[in-house]
């Protein structure tokens, strides 16, 4: 069996093989480094950045649900400065790309970060505009096309030639509003889904589990909200898709390729197995042999009933 | 750097209505990854999603395999599949996670636990090679768990029962404060439990100025600290994280009304 090429190239970043670990659920790549070598995946998305440091919000902070969980961390970083000081140079010197995850409350918040990151030499810069665990600012920029425009054309004036990628939320009613809005202001990718607004009740308390009642879902349950999505998005619109929700294996990943997506994000998963990434990366390889097939051919490759 | 085992289960006792000493061979995870007393292992709970943490109660590098003991209490869905496994099952299991209680070989302690908090202090007792005192409650004595292991293991060991149904009449602080009045004699004092008894064991061993070292608990969802879910505030506005700064944390960094 031929050994299948594995590399795609998303917004013009060339990634060894597609699986990306997501936002929130990688630190800052030293955890899962204990388990396995971070430079066998296709890139990673660091922990969502913030202008200023954020303590996020009081615990509990994640509760579980059939198949998936809830958090509601609220963007806890120590700021993109302490960023760049103390966990960049360590990432910089990695065979793997790495993409910043920045939130904002405001345009000019989104435009400072972008320069700092691009002028250090960060990949890619992944706007989040979907966040639903903080107050001001973040989802109502994802809700609403012309502020996700707004953002994203700030971002892309300051990035300097570092590519943007976009961050979708699930929680509207038309994602490929916000996709072709954020489309139109220049963003070179996009990233789906954010994760979707929940709630759990402890019956004994009546309390919600989580102390903000609300937050995120992700997860296996998700994956199908998930791959509608990228279908959607991939229709709607030309940019490449880094696609994520639920996928927890090499046919989780397929399936998400097929919908659409350039390339596939895993973050969940890994809690339930830290080695997820690594095993779907193999699991691809061998997936793709076994098929005659690579993941770029994969992307869009759904055949969909007329 | 913590292991990822598939470990089997050698022994399951019950011991009592909802709980379970469980003991399982971990390859060489113990010898790899023990720091101190007082870590804990995530164990999956398929089909839960999420790992259910589980302190170690007592654990040994051995050849072929090392050996891990917990002890827990039927919860919620989790707990109770875990209870439900036979002997020479295998478990997913990952450890040894977090810092445990700093302890100095040479040592003399106060160990103060309270119901399902009570095992992880066994390790504890045997570390302090026996110069420990043990206090430790429960709702009442149909809960007691381990009396004779902690009694093998220390200088002396006072149970104490809310309902006074059997030891001491009250709670754990209490006792603890009658201790420390006769005999402070002791290097620190080490709690795990539910956090109103931490929090009143803490404020006694300020009182009569001793160190105190918690076991906290938060939701997990990683284990290893990647995913910020296990956040609990500090006394100095910052927020750590029970899985990887913890679970045990000095006392006095902790920030009690949080
Ligand atoms: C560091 C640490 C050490 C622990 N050591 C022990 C021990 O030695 N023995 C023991 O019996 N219990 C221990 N616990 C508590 C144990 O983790 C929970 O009782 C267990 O997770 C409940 O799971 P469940 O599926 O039965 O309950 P469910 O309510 O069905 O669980 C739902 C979700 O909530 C989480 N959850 C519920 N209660 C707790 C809790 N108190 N702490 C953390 N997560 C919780 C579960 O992990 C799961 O993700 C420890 C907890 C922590 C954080
Ligand atoms: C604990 C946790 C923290 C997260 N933090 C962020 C974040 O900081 N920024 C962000 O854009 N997305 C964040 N996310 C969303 C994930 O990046 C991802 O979109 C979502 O979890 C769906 O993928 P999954 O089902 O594979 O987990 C977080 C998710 C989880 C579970
Ligand atoms: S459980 Fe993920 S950081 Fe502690």
């Amino acid at each position: 069996m031929a050994k299948a090429d594995l590399s795609v190239t998303l917004a013009g970043v060339r990634l060894k093989n597609p699986i990306v670990p997501v936002s929130g659920t990688f630190g800052f790549g030293e955890e899962y480094g204990q388990f396995f070598d971070i430079e066998r995946l296709g890139a990673f998305c660091a922990k969502g950045l913030t202008l200023r440091p954020r303590v996020g919000n009081p615990p509990p902070r994640i509760a579980e649900t059939p198949m998936g969980m809830l958090n509601s961390v609220g963007l806890q970083n120590p700021g993109v400065d302490a960023f760049l000081e103390r966990e960049w140079p360590r990432l910089q010197g990695l065979d793997l790309p790495v993409i910043a995850n920045i939130s904002g409350d405001t345009p000019a918040e989104y435009a400072a970060m972008c320069e700092k990151l691009s002028g250090a030499g960060v990949d890619m810069i992944e706007v989040n505009v979907s966040c639903p665990n903080v107050k001001a600012g973040g989802l109502a920029y994802g809700t609403k096309p012309e502020l996700a425009a707004e953002v994203t054309k700030e971002a892309k004036d300051h990035a300097g030639g570092t590519p943007v990628m976009v961050k979708l939320s699930p929680n509207v009613t038309d994602i490929t509003e916000i996709a072709k809005a954020v489309e139109g202001a220049g963003a070179d990718a996009v990233s789906l889904i954010n994760t979707l607004r929940g709630m759990r009740i402890d019956l004994n308390t009546r309390r919600p589990i989580l102390k903000r009642n609300t937050g995120g879902m992700s997860g296996p349950a998700v994956l199908p909200v998930a791959l509608r999505m990228v279908w959607e998005v991939h229709n709607a619109v030309k940019l490449p898709i880094l696609g994520m929700g639920g996928v927890t294996n090499a046919e989780t990943a397929v399936e998400m390729l097929l919908a659409g997506a350039t390339a596939v994000g895993m973050g969940s998963a890994l809690f339930a197995d830290p080695m997820a990434a690594v095993k779907t990366v193999d699991g691809l390889a061998d997936w793709c042999a076994a098929h005659g097939t690579t993941p770029k051919e994969l992307t869009g490759g759904v055949l969909p009933w007329a | 750097m913590p292991i990822q085992h598939l470990c089997t289960i050698v022994d399951k006792t019950p011991l009592g209505a909802d709980t379970y000493w469980m003991q399982l061979e971990c390859g060489d995870m113990v010898e790899q990854t023990f720091q101190a007393p007082g870590q804990f292992i995530h164990i999956a709970c398929p089909p839960h999603f999420l790992r259910r943490p589980i302190s170690v109660a007592t654990c040994q590098s051995d050849t072929p395999d090392d050996g891990v003991s917990i002890v827990f209490q039927v919860r919620g869905e989790g707990t109770r599949w875990l209870a439900e496994r036979s002997e020479g099952e295998t478990l997913d299991v990952l450890g040894l996670l977090g810092n445990g209680f700093a302890m100095d070989p040479v040592g003399r302690y106060l160990l103060a636990g309270g119901g399902i908090g009570v095992p992880p202090l066994y390790g504890c007792a045997q570390y302090a090679g026996g110069r420990a005192v043990a206090v430790l409650g429960f709702r009442s004595q149909a809960q007691v768990i381990m009396p004779q292991l902690f009694a093998d293991a220390c200088e002396n060991v006072f149970l104490c029962t809310d309902d006074g149904s059997l030891g001491f009449h009250g709670f754990v602080h209490q006792k603890v404060e009658e201790i420390l009045c006769k005999d402070r004699d002791f290097t620190a004092v080490l709690a795990c439990g539910p956090k109103l008894m931490l929090r009143g064991v803490a404020e006694v061993a300020a009182k009569y100025g001793l160190p105190c070292q918690v076991s906290m608990e938060e939701r997990m969802a990683c284990g290893v600290g990647a995913c910020l879910g296990c956040a609990i505030p500090m006394a100095d506005g910052t927020m750590k994280h029970v899985c990887k700064d913890g679970p045990v944390f000095d006392a006095s960094e902790v920030d009690w009304n949080g």
